[in-house]
């Protein structure tokens, strides 16, 4: 059988990614050009560990964004000769090499990691947003009215933390779970979360303005029960929205177990900031105690808050590959990095290098999203 | 003290109290027992044979009835029959514990010990280009999960220069077969003890204290040795006693991984068959885990520090 060479095979797979190396450019050259107008996110150009991440994390982005472009093969396409291929070996009916290899069905293993990035992309940063609206919404209550109102919270929130993750996603996630109500009443509380948040927002600044608040209000209400028709109930009208009942099983799980984390994190900077001069001197102006938590508390512990973010965007794709690891939730063939990385390690002792290009990518984008973190950290304390 | 420690106790036997519900509502439910019906007879049962089964093993009586006796059972003592393993919890869990507190062990006694001096190296002189290399490693080993180093290991010393092996055995261990595992998770634990202690590090080397033992003209190991590294190490303290239970999650993913049969794989394979009592134990031990070192470092924080007062 045909096969590329060591550098053919990298120089091939730096080839294939060329819309993702065109778009990390022109991001790179207009971030230096415009840094001075962008605020932090400007500033992280300076850092160099800011950049590294960024870099990293954009990398899969455009990847994920790109996916039909840079991978060469179909990710479930099964090639029958080309079972536990080496890297570079070349399939002869198309010409292309699988540069990564092949899986055990004869699969391409770059195809399938480029593909990877897509599951990923989508679930964890949209689950850490839910999380991170159910935290707020909880925590900053929890912090200002403390008392009972804390209490309960607090033991809730210990209660699930309490809970070992892994236990939590084997009695959450599984096929038997998903004939019952609860993954869907789970994501129904979840969902709920966004557009209450939004009308909160809305109403406790605009409440005077009827001409402002109502078209607002009136949005978040048509947006939000367009996604929650189709995300909660599988039920929308223009037949966009739409979630597999396992990737909606998933999303609640991984939601419910990072948001009371959040909660702790906001809970312990809202009682903080709450002692703050221009808290009280909100009060003295006699401001609602929502206006005060949400206008006047939650823009100044955004520093924090978005470092963490970033953090546990990464916690989330380890957790999602923890999922895949164990084989829950997520169909067999799904070229998700976890998964793969389960399928694969079995024949480790055969092909050594089958189970590489989805633990380093997995570890690529967790580094760059711990790196941008860090470095979105050492700009915000310049301030 | 003694008041908190009690508080603490009450909560403790509440979260436990609640959480073994959860757990026992979530194994009971339609799904579930279905599944728990096929893998104790046969899988190709039919649906009848099941409803016949069900009711004859008592799973059909009241939930709370069901949750009661098991209830009244654990407090003295009983925590039934594993129906996986078919034999009493009691004889079988203390020994997969007993596996994994060797392998928590052999973690803490490597990670610890690198954990520390890397962030000590790194938070003496803070801004360094020994810092900032010792920061990137930091940040670089908890990034890696146990699958993905796990991994990489293996391929790196198992499959290409074959000096350990990839698969461990409980009953015979040796430094060839358990090496891994025990990298594996060490591995995962370093960064986050190792960035804990360069901050406090880093706190103490700007205090005043500091300043004065510089003035007096002490040498820089003299200044670090003596001065900061006693209050730089209070609050590594807590964060290694909160790795316990965060640990736990890495013990079911290493010892999958390696096929190591303690606690970790106890849980995967009790969840995998649904083995309620079995389940309802391993939570009970992992609740009491996390609970018991939060108490510890908090206790142990107050000792360390005497301007912390509990109440």
């Amino acid at each position: 059988m045909e096969s590329l060479s060591f550098f053919g095979i990298w120089g091939h797979a730096f080839v294939r990614f060329w819309p993702v190396w065109l778009a990390l450019l022109m991001v790179f050259v207009l971030g230096r050009l415009l840094r001075r107008h962008l605020g932090l996110f400007g500033r992280l150009f300076d850092s160099r560990i800011g950049s590294i991440g960024l870099g990293l994390v954009l990398f899969w982005v455009f990847t994920a964004i790109f996916a039909e472009t840079v991978a060469p093969f179909d990710p479930l396409a099964q090639f029958a000769e080309l079972k536990r291929a080496l890297p570079g070996a070349v399939d002869s009916g198309s010409g292309q090499a699988f540069l990564f290899g092949g899986d055990n069905l004869g699969r391409d293993l770059f195809s399938r990691m480029v593909h990877g990035s897509r599951f990923v992309l989508l679930i964890a940063p949209a689950a850490t947003l839910i999380a991170y609206l159910v935290g707020i919404s909880l925590g900053l209550p929890a912090a200002w009215y403390g008392g009972r109102v804390d209490d309960v919270l607090m033991f809730i929130a210990n209660l699930v933390l309490a809970f070992p993750v892994i236990l939590l996603f084997y009695l959450l996630v599984t096929p038997g779970i998903r004939e019952t109500a609860i993954p869907n009443v789970m994501a129904g509380t979840f969902f709920l979360f966004p557009p209450g948040f939004m009308l909160l927002l809305f109403y406790t600044r605009y409440a005077p303005r009827p001409l402002v608040f109502w078209p607002l209000a009136l949005l978040v209400l048509v947006v939000g029960g367009w996604l929650y028709a189709g995300l909660v109930f599988d039920a929308d009208p223009l037949g966009l929205v739409h979630l597999q009942p396992n990737e909606l099983n998933i999303f609640a799980a991984v939601v419910a177990a990072s948001s009371p984390g959040i909660f702790r994190i906001v809970r312990g900077l809202a009682l903080d900031i709450k002692t703050r001069d221009y808290v009280a001197a909100g009060q003295t102006r006699n401001e609602s105690p929502w206006y005060l938590m949400l206008w006047e508390i939650l823009p100044n512990a955004r520093g924090p808050l978005i470092v963490d973010a970033c953090l546990r965007i990464g916690y989330t794709t380890i957790l999602l590959g923890t999922l895949g690891f164990f084989g829950l939730g997520l169909s067999p063939e799904s070229p998700d990095w976890g998964s793969m990385i389960d399928q694969n390690r079995s024949f480790l002792r055969i092909v050594p290098t089958i189970v590489l290009p989805q633990t380093i990518a997995l570890a690529l984008l967790v580094l760059g999203l711990n790196l941008l973190a860090d470095g979105l950290r050492e700009e915000s304390l310049k301030d | 003290m003694l008041m908190f420690i009690l508080r603490r106790m009450g909560i403790m036997f509440l979260t436990m109290l609640v959480l073994t519900f959860i757990v026992f509502t979530m194994v009971n439910l339609e799904p579930n027992l279905k599944k728990l019906a096929l893998e104790q007879n046969n899988t190709r049962m039919s649906q009848q044979d099941v409803e016949v089964w069900l009711e004859q093993e008592g799973y059909r009586r009241p939930l709370l009835v069901r949750y009661g006796e098991w209830l009244g059972k654990a407090v003295t003592g009983d925590f039934g029959d594993s129906t996986r393993f078919r034999m009493p919890v009691n004889e079988f869990l203390p020994e997969r514990i007993g596996y994994t507190g060797r392998l928590m062990f052999w973690v803490m006694i490597t990670m610890v010990p690198v954990a520390l001096a890397v962030g000590i190296l790194a938070g003496m002189r803070e801004g360094s280009r020994l810092d900032r290399s010792l920061s990137f490693f930091s940040i670089l080993t908890s990034a890696t999960p146990e699958y993905v180093s796990g991994i990489i290991f293996t391929v790196i010393f198992a499959s290409w220069l074959g000096w350990l092996k990839g698969v461990t055995n409980v009953e015979n261990v040796t430094f060839e077969n358990f090496a891994l595992p025990v990298m594996t998770m060490a591995f995962y634990g370093v960064g986050y003890i190792a960035r804990m202690t360069r901050a406090s590090m880093a706190e103490a080397m700007t205090s005043q204290y500091i300043r004065t033992a510089r003035l007096k003209g002490l040498s820089f190991p003299a200044i670090v040795i003596r001065h900061a590294l006693r209050n730089a190490l209070i609050a590594p303290f807590t964060v290694i006693m909160l790795q316990f239970p965060w640990l736990l999650t890495g013990v079911v993913i290493s010892e999958k991984l390696f096929n190591y049969k303690g606690f970790g794989w106890s849980l995967v394979e009790a969840a995998d068959n649904n083995d309620i009592d079995l389940l309802l134990a391993i939570s009970l031990v992992s609740v009491a885990l996390v609970i018991v070192t939060q108490l510890i470092s908090d206790v142990g924080y107050a000792l360390l520090n005497p301007r912390i007062r509990v109440r």
